[in-house]
């Protein structure tokens, strides 16, 4: 779009609409929010603006702010596992030969076209005391002691009187999984997408030059594809930190991340103002996340250049 | 025989019943004329009307009725806050009653019109959230109580300890995630009113809960009949029209009011301000009022009728099941909700929330 300045009518004409969306459904709700975090409630529904910093300072009580702690947690780890996950799968994938590339992509976006409701109530299936993960143990327990009776040994219960089946739902490790499932493919599409742009060359000559495999993975692939891996990280974290469905459904007694509470003030507990100063305050720990990013990505552009 | 689908959302039923509301739509319009069109926007919840009341009204009114569904309160309160989007005749429970009572929200009835009063129960026809029945009439009303499955239990757990201060059932256990009703029934539990907002008797309430935690396997989601219906938990805190909808499926599931009592719910039928169609309202209204149409409705999905002239017209199966009708006794203790104000709710909200950061 550099002749813009030649064809104003036409970039206006181009750039009008997404403007006019961006301010009419995305710019003025969110202000209509922001001037809402400094309102007190009144009544059932009287709202009056006072410009008050209120809501902020009750949203850094401690409590608050130890569930902030807890959903960062909680994202962080996702985030780890969705890299450490994501990265050999995108790097396999970058490997394979071509005529199975688009196959494989398409199994990495294949989940998007299940609504998310619908996939986290098939992983309570798979997950729960009486799932699918919890048959498969019992019936590999139940052939074990059958082999066990065969060599005369059933007597022992080697491996317990009963089958014991493992809690997988409704606690922490159920929240960071279902969180890993949903997120994976934001992991892995801009990792493929930086992977697929290497200079295979490289790679080559480094294990050329004598460096092993592993020397060549952490000194060659991951330095070229730390663009990919920033934004992976970025666009997994942000949402994963925003996250409600999930721990509501799959948590426990304790999963309770902020997004759950910042839900709970639009619905039940009908406290709109403190609802909005939440967000707002998610909101600007996700800028200040974004902005480390790009101060990162500057400070590695500017090590590549020196 | 198709019965008691349950009121509450349940995500089977949700989709059933958006496939009913599109076949509503396109039913053709009979006209007549009127001091009204002959429209009527109904917004109910879910499976929560008799299976042919609305084409009968019609028969009888010639008013075509559109339904839509809410599936909880706070959907219901949410949409009509920001203004009447055209509905006529809406079914809000006791406590959301008040508060729109408080936000002016509510038309009040005319008495004139709705004749068939009389057949609502004596204990009824008032009310503590709208006195002197002003502004509602009662259409439903049912308990909070423990579903459980009978072969798990040692014996029936008619008492809140079970789910609030024991080790027995450890992580067989599943609570509402809803911090009203958790914190009020912990309060019951402990001797107090559901309503209490003395702080030292919430704080109780708060460390009864967090030092219950580790026994506790979830704050469920209203969605704690699914729970015990799969086997995951043994005994959950739920409503008795959920637990209902799951008895039907699995003799082994059972439902009781805990001796303490428990919370006491009433939907009503209420006319927002901005409805369009006020007259057609109140004669819906004072059509489901009617013994035989009220006797059809609470056949169909039930529920616990006020209509006592409805009741009468049923059968034991429907009039003597304790998962809708508690004993006497029983009822006696239990209490409704009432709105206890922003600075309350807003304690109460904190203190769920440390309950379940803990």
């Amino acid at each position: 779009m550099d002749n813009w300045r030649r064809n104003p009518l036409v970039f206006w004409f181009i750039g009008l609409p997404p403007t006019f969306w961006l301010l009419v459904f995305f710019l003025i709700p969110l202000g209509l929010i922001w001037v809402l975090s400094f309102g007190e409630k009144r009544g059932v529904v009287e709202i009056e603006i006072t410009w008050v910093l209120d809501n902020y300072a009750r949203a850094l009580d401690p409590i608050y702010l130890q569930i902030f702690v807890k959903s960062l947690w909680m994202a962080t780890a996702t985030t780890l596992i969705c890299l450490l996950v994501g990265f050999p799968v995108a790097f396999m994938i970058t490997f394979a030969p071509a005529r199975w590339k688009p196959l494989l992509l398409l199994l990495i976006i294949l989940p998007f076209w299940t609504n998310l409701l619908i996939r986290t109530y098939a992983l309570i299936a798979i997950l729960r005391t009486r799932g699918y993960v919890n048959f498969t143990l019992e019936w590999f327990w139940d052939q074990s002691n059958w082999v066990l009776n065969l060599l005369g040994l059933g007597e022992m219960q080697l491996l317990g009187e009963k089958f014991q089946p493992l809690l997988l739902l409704y606690n922490n490790f159920a929240v960071v999984f279902g969180l890993v499932y949903v997120f994976l493919p934001f992991m892995v599409l801009p990792l493929y997408a930086s992977l697929d742009r290497l200079d295979r060359s490289y790679i080559e000559a480094s294990l050329d030059l004598g460096a092993g495999q592993l020397r060549s993975l952490f000194s060659i692939v991951v330095p070229l594809a730390k663009a990919g891996i920033f934004s992976g990280v970025v666009i997994t974290f942000i949402p994963a930190l925003g996250s409600f469905l999930t721990p509501d459904l799959l948590g426990g007694t304790d999963s309770l991340m902020i997004a759950n509470v910042i839900e709970r003030q639009f619905k039940s507990a009908n406290d709109w103002p403190f609802g909005a100063a939440l967000s707002f305050i998610l909101m600007y720990a996700t800028f200040f996340a974004l902005a480390l990013r790009a101060f990162l990505a500057k400070g590695s552009s500017a090590m590549e250049a020196g | 025989m198709h019965k008691s689908l349950g009121r509450r959302l349940s995500r089977r039923g949700f989709l059933a019943g958006t496939g009913a509301v599109a076949a509503g739509v396109t039913l053709a319009p009979k006209f007549s004329w009127g001091v009204e069109e002959p429209k009527l926007n109904f917004y109910n919840w879910d499976t929560y009307i008799g299976e042919t009341t609305l084409d009968d009204f019609k028969g009888i009114s010639g008013i075509n009725v559109r339904m839509d569904l809410f599936a909880d309160n706070d959907e219901l309160f949410a949409k009509l806050k920001e203004g009447n989007p055209g509905y006529d005749l809406i079914v809000p429970t006791n406590d959301y009653v008040e508060r729109m009572l408080l936000a002016k929200m509510l038309l009040p009835i005319n008495r004139s019109l709705i004749s068939n009063f009389k057949n609502i129960d004596p204990v009824f026809q008032d009310s503590t959230f709208d006195p002197g029945r002003k502004y509602t009439m009662p259409y439903m009303w049912g308990t909070q109580g423990i579903g459980y499955r009978k072969s798990a239990v040692k014996s029936v757990p008619d008492s809140w300890k079970v789910l609030f201060e024991s080790d027995q059932y450890t992580g067989r256990i599943a609570l509402l995630s809803e911090s009203g009703t958790v914190l009020g029934t912990a309060m019951k539990y402990l001797g107090y009113s559901m309503n209490s907002t003395d702080p030292s008797q919430l704080k109780q309430a708060e460390e009864l809960l967090i030092k219950q935690k580790p026994h506790i396997k979830v704050f469920a989601e209203d969605n704690g009949q699914d729970l015990l219906l799969s086997g995951e938990v043994d005994l959950t805190m739920e409503w008795n029209g959920d637990i209902l909808q799951v008895m039907e499926e699995d003799d082994d599931i059972s439902y009781v009011v805990p001796k303490e009592g428990g919370l006491l719910w009433q939907d009503c039928l209420c006319i927002p301000v901005g409805a369009p169609h006020p007259e057609n309202a109140h004669k819906l209204i004072n059509y489901i009022l009617d013994a035989e149409a009220g006797a059809a409705i609470a056949d169909f999905i039930y529920y616990a009728t006020p209509n006592k002239a409805a009741k009468a017209l049923l059968s034991a199966d429907y009039t003597q099941n304790p998962a809708i009708f508690p004993g006497e006794q029983t009822l006696a203790r239990c209490e409704s909700a009432i709105y206890l104000g922003v600075e309350n709710e807003r304690i109460r909200d904190e203190t769920w929330t440390r309950v379940t950061a803990a």
